[in-house]
C-alpha cells in the first residue's frame, strides 16, 4: 500500500459526482457490502440533477397501454439519428420502468393518473406520453430520494471536493484520485478498487447554458487523461427553449413539458412556425395542420403530434432559422406560447416552478403573456465510451454513468431519457465496479509521483505574483465556443476555434490568483480551466471531422447527413495525459444492430 | 442605471468586516449577478456558494439587508434604494465570506428514519393524486436553511441545536408520516429527540420558505397533533395499554432497516 503525504481514505468503489448516476451507483455498489465513498464538488443534493424539469421517460405504459420498450428504443435511435450505441439503448428502454419503480419503495411521490398509477406526460420525439415526472420539478425528486436513500444506507460523502486527476497503479490500473477540499484548500488522497465517473457535462465552456459553474468537463477529462476514449464530442444539445431576457438569466432552462402540455412557438408574425420545418424522417409521424395537433393532445389516436415536438435538434435549428430570417423576438429569440392555449389554473398546476421562475425574474406572467425563449447550451450526448452492460471504460478499474459516459443518446438525446439514463446506468456501473472488485482485479497501490505532479500544477497560481485573472480566460473561452462552436458550425470558423485554443494554453499556464486556499472561487476556477480547455478541444476537433449535419451536430458547409459517418463514432485519446497534451482522433465504427432490432427501427421508417 | 454599492461580509472563523464594492447595475439583474461580476474583477476570492441560478438548488441562501434570501432571486430592483448589505446565514458557523457550515443539517437528514413500505407489487404502487400532495407539497424543499436560519430555537440558542431538528426536518417527518406506504412510526422520535415541542409556532420559517411551503400550518402543526393524539389522548392510551401498542419506542424506530 503507498503511503499518501496527504489527508487520506480507501474504499473499494470510489465514486465522483453526487447527481443521479453517481448516486445510483453507490446504492449499487453498497448493497453488495462494499466499502462506498462519494466525492463531489458541491453540498450533497445540489448537482445538477436538480435541474431536470419535465420527467423520467420510461415505457411504463399507464397512460398508453399500446407503450412498450421496443417503441421507446424505437423513439431513441431515431432521435439520436442512429449514432447511438444500440446495446445502451436497449437496456435503457427496458430497464427503465423498473429503475422508475424502484425510487417509489425508496420515497419519491410521482404525479398520479386517475386509478392511483405513475402519470406520464408527452415530450418531444416520444410516440407515447412516457415521461414520469412530479410538476415540472422532477429532477429535485429523483435526487432527493437517492440522496435520502443512500444517507440512510450511512454511505461516507466528501462535500465540497474537487477532484483534480486520477490515479493509477504501476499496472495501469486505475487506483484512485488527489483531490482538494474546498472549504479548506487542504489536499487530500483516494485510493479505490474501481472508480465511477459521474461528473456530469460541460456546458460551462459556453457564453448561453443551462449549466451550473459545476458542468467543466471534469470527468470527461480526467478519462481522457488517463487513458479512456470519449466519442461523440461534437454532439451538443442546444435546448431549444432557454430564457433569452433579462440578460442576466439568459440561457436558464424552460422545461420541454411547456410544450408537451400544449404550448406552443411563435414567431414574431405570430406565426406557429414549426409546421414549415417538419424533416422528411419525421413527417409521417408529426401532423400536417395546427388543428390535427392539437386534436392529439387530448387523443393520440385522433391525429398526429404536433411539430413543436419534434426532437430538440430539429426544434433548435428551426428557432435559430426564424431569428435569422428576421421573424424574432426583441431580445433574439421567439415566442413560447401556453397562456392562449391553457387556463391559468392548469399552467400553475403543471408548471409552478416555471410560472415562478418567470414571474420573479423576469417580471412576466406566463398564465396571460408569452415567454420570450432561444437555445441553450443544455447537454453533451458525447462522453466516455463505455461498455453497455457494465460502463466500463478502456481503462481497468474506470467506469463512467450518465452525461459524462457517451454512446447511449447517439447524436441527440430525447428530454426524459437522461434522467432515465442516470438511473439504469447508474446501476449498471454500480454493479459493473462491483463485479471487477470482487473478481479481485483491483489496484492496491498507486503512483505518488501522479499525486505530486497535480498538486504542483494546482499550487502553481499562488506562486505567480503577476498573470492573468482565471476569469477573464473563462470568459473568453465560453465567447470563442458560442461562437465558433455553437448551434451551427462551419469548417473555417472550427479551425479557427481549434488555432485560438491551443492559445488558451498559454493562458492558463500564466494564472495568477489573489488570496489563500480556503474557499477561493477564483483559484477553483483555475483549477476547473484544465478540464474546460480539454473538452473544448475535442469538441472542436470531433466538430472538424464530422463532415456532416447530424443530431446535435450542424454543419452549415455541410448541411447534410453523411451515410458512411453515420457508420461511425470519432474516438479521441490523449497523447500524454496532460491536459494540454495533444488529442488524436480514430474512425471507431459502431457496433452492428442484431436482425431482430434493426427491424423495430425499419417497421417505422 | 445608477452604481450601486454592495456591503458584503468578508471574513472566517476568527473575524471579519463588511468591504464595499461599487459596481453598475443592468437590467433585470439578481443580487447574484453582482456578487459575480465583482467576483470576476475586484475580488476573485469572494467567497459564495451557488449552482443553478434559478431557485432549483437552494444553494446561494444569505442575509440580504438582513433578511434570509436566495441571491438568485433577490431581483436589485426590488431592494430598496441604498447601500445593499449581504451577510452569511447567521445560525451557522462562517467557513469564509458568504459561505457558512450548514453540516449540522447534514447530520440530522442522518437521523431520520427511512421510509418503510409494503413489498412492492407487480407494476407498482397504486397511490391517489389527493395522498400524495400531502407529501408533494414537503418535497418541493430545496434544502436552503433558510427556515433553519431563520428559526429561533436554534439563531438565538446554540445549545438547542443538540436536541432540537429545525423546521427543514419537521417537514421532513411530516412527510413521512403522512406518507401512504410508510409503516414507520416516528411520532415518539420527533417528541422526545428531535425537540418538536420547542417550536411555538411563530411561522417565521413559512415566511421565508422560497418555495412557499406553509411549514407551520401544514407540517408542524399537524405533527404536533400526531403526536398529542399518540400520547395525551386517554382513549388512544388506554387503548395502546390493553393492546400493548406503545412497545416499539423512538430509537427502535430509527434502527428500522431500509427495505
Amino acid at each position: 500500500m503507498t503511503t499518501s503525504p496527504y489527508e487520506h481514505h480507501d474504499y473499494d468503489v470510489l465514486i465522483i459526482g453526487a447527481g443521479g448516476a453517481g448516486l445510483r451507483a453507490a446504492i449499487e455498489a453498497k448493497q453488495r457490502g462494499l466499502r462506498v465513498g462519494i466525492i463531489t464538488k458541491s453540498l450533497l443534493g445540489k448537482a445538477h440533477t436538480v435541474m431536470a424539469e419535465g420527467g423520467m421517460a420510461a415505457a411504463m405504459g399507464n397512460v398508453y397501454e399500446e407503450d412498450n420498450w421496443m417503441v421507446h428504443f424505437r423513439d431513441t435511435m431515431r432521435g439520436g439519428k442512429y449514432l447511438n450505441n444500440y446495446r445502451m439503448a436497449e437496456l435503457h428502454a427496458k430497464e427503465s420502468p423498473d429503475r422508475v419503480w424502484e425510487l417509489e419503495q425508496w420515497g419519491a411521490l410521482f404525479d398520479r393518473t386517475k386509478d392511483g398509477k405513475i402519470l406520464q406526460r408527452d415530450f418531444g420525439g416520444h410516440r407515447y406520453a412516457r415521461l414520469a415526472h412530479v410538476g415540472d420539478r422532477t429532477g429535485l425528486e429523483l435526487i432527493r430520494t437517492l440522496q435520502q436513500k443512500v444517507v440512510s444506507m450511512g454511505t461516507d460523502v466528501f462535500m465540497e471536493c474537487k477532484v483534480l486527476k486520477l490515479t493509477h497503479d504501476a499496472d495501469g490500473r486505475i487506483a484512485g484520485c488527489v483531490a482538494y477540499w474546498r472549504p479548506s484548500g487542504e489536499f487530500v488522497t483516494f485510493s479505490a478498487k474501481a472508480v465511477i465517473l459521474a461528473t456530469g457535462g460541460v456546458g460551462r465552456s459556453w457564453k448561453f447554458t443551462s449549466n451550473s459553474w459545476e458542468g467543466t468537463g471534469d470527468g470527461h477529462a480526467m478519462a481522457l487523461w488517463a487513458g479512456a476514449n470519449l466519442i461523440d464530442m461534437e454532439c451538443i444539445q442546444f435546448h431549444p427553449t432557454g430564457m433569452v431576457w433579462p440578460l442576466s438569466v439568459r440561457g436558464l432552462l424552460v422545461t420541454e413539458g411547456v410544450r408537451g402540455d400544449g404550448g406552443v412557438l411563435r414567431n414574431s408574425e405570430g406565426k406557429r412556425f414549426m409546421f414549415d420545418y417538419v424533416a422528411d424522417m419525421f413527417r409521417a409521424e408529426t401532423a400536417e395542420s395546427e388543428e390535427e395537433g392539437d386534436r392529439w393532445y387530448d387523443d393520440h389516436t385522433a391525429g398526429r403530434r404536433p411539430a413543436e415536438l419534434l426532437p430538440r435538434d430539429e426544434v433548435a435549428r428551426a428557432i435559430n432559422a426564424e431569428v435569422k430570417a428576421g421573424r424574432g423576438s426583441p431580445h433574439g429569440g421567439v415566442y413560447l406560447d401556453i397562456a392562449t392555449r391553457r387556463s391559468p389554473e392548469f399552467i400553475r398546476r403543471r408548471l409552478p416552478s416555471m410560472y415562478h421562475q418567470f414571474m420573479e425574474l423576469a417580471g412576466v406572467d406566463i398564465t396571460r403573456e408569452a415567454m420570450e425563449i432561444g437555445p441553450t447550451c443544455h447537454y453533451i450526448m458525447g462522453g466516455v465510451k463505455v461498455d453497455a452492460e457494465t460502463a466500463a471504460t478502456a481503462v481497468p478499474g474506470l467506469f463512467a454513468a450518465g452525461e459524462v459516459a457517451g454512446g447511449m443518446h447517439g447524436a441527440n438525446r430525447l428530454g426524459g431519457n437522461s434522467l432515465s439514463d442516470l438511473v439504469v446506468f447508474g446501476k449498471r456501473a454500480g454493479m459493473g465496479a462491483a463485479d471487477y472488485v470482487e473478481s479481485g482485479a483491483g489496484a492496491t497501490s498507486f503512483e505518488l509521483s501522479e499525486v505530486e505532479d497535480a498538486v504542483k500544477e494546482a499550487l502553481a497560481p499562488f506562486e505567480r505574483t503577476t498573470g492573468e485573472n482565471p476569469y477573464d480566460i473563462q470568459r473568453d473561452l465560453q465567447e470563442l465556443m458560442q461562437a465558433n462552436v455553437g448551434i451551427i458550425r462551419t469548417g473555417s470558423e472550427i479551425e479557427e476555434a481549434i488555432t485560438k485554443l491551443e492559445e488558451f494554453n498559454e493562458r492558463v499556464r500564466n494564472i495568477a490568483v489573489k488570496g489563500g486556499r480556503a474557499y477561493n472561487p477564483g483559484w477553483n476556477l483555475a483549477t476547473d480551466l484544465p478540464s474546460m480547455l480539454t473538452v473544448s478541444r475535442c469538441t472542436a476537433l470531433g466538430a472538424n471531422l464530422r463532415t456532416e449535419s447530424r443530431g446535435g451536430h450542424t454543419r452549415e458547409d455541410y448541411p447534410k447527413t453523411d451515410a458512411e459517418l453515420g457508420t461511425l463514432n470519432f474516438a479521441l485519446s490523449s497523447d500524454g495525459g496532460n491536459w494540454d497534451s495533444p488529442v488524436s482522433a480514430q474512425k471507431s465504427p459502431l457496433l452492428t444492430i442484431p436482425d431482430e432490432l434493426k427491424a423495430l427501427l425499419e417497421e417505422a421508417k | 442605471m445608477a452604481d450601486v454599492t454592495m456591503r458584503i461580509w468578508r471574513g472566517d472563523a476568527s473575524g471579519g468586516d463588511f468591504e464595499n464594492y461599487t459596481i453598475a447595475q443592468n437590467e433585470g439583474e439578481v443580487v447574484l449577478d453582482v456578487i459575480h461580476r465583482i467576483q470576476a474583477t475586484e475580488a476573485p476570492d469572494l467567497a459564495c456558494r451557488w449552482n443553478c441560478k434559478a431557485g432549483k438548488c437552494g444553494s446561494c441562501a444569505a442575509e440580504i439587508n438582513g433578511k434570509p434570501r436566495l441571491m438568485c432571486m433577490t431581483r436589485m430592483d426590488d431592494l430598496p434604494e441604498g447601500p445593499v448589505t449581504v451577510t452569511p446565514m447567521k445560525t451557522f458557523p462562517i467557513i469564509r465570506d458568504l459561505v457558512t457550515d450548514v453540516s449540522f443539517n447534514f447530520a440530522q437528514a442522518e437521523k431520520v428514519p427511512a421510509l418503510l413500505p409494503p413489498p412492492m407489487p407487480v407494476g407498482g404502487y397504486r397511490m391517489f393524486q389527493e395522498d400524495v400532495e400531502r407529501g408533494q407539497e414537503f418535497r418541493k424543499c430545496i434544502e436552503c436553511f433558510m427556515c433553519q436560519d431563520v428559526c429561533h430555537v436554534i439563531r438565538d440558542h446554540e445549545g438547542n441545536k443538540q436536541h432540537y431538528a429545525g423546521p427543514r426536518f419537521f417537514i421532513r417527518y411530516a412527510e413521512l408520516e403522512m406518507h401512504p406506504l410508510d409503516q414507520n412510526d416516528r411520532r415518539d422520535l420527533v417528541r422526545e429527540d428531535m425537540g418538536l415541542g420547542y417550536c411555538n409556532i411563530t411561522k417565521c420559517c413559512t415566511e421565508v420558505c422560497p418555495e412557499h411551503i406553509k411549514i407551520t400550518d401544514n407540517a408542524i402543526i399537524p405533527l404536533k397533533e400526531r403526536v398529542v393524539d399518540a400520547h395525551y389522548d386517554p382513549v388512544a392510551w388506554l387503548g395502546r395499554k390493553i393492546l400493548r401498542r406503545d412497545k416499539r419506542s423512538a430509537s427502535e424506530a430509527a434502527v428500522q432497516p431500509a427495505p
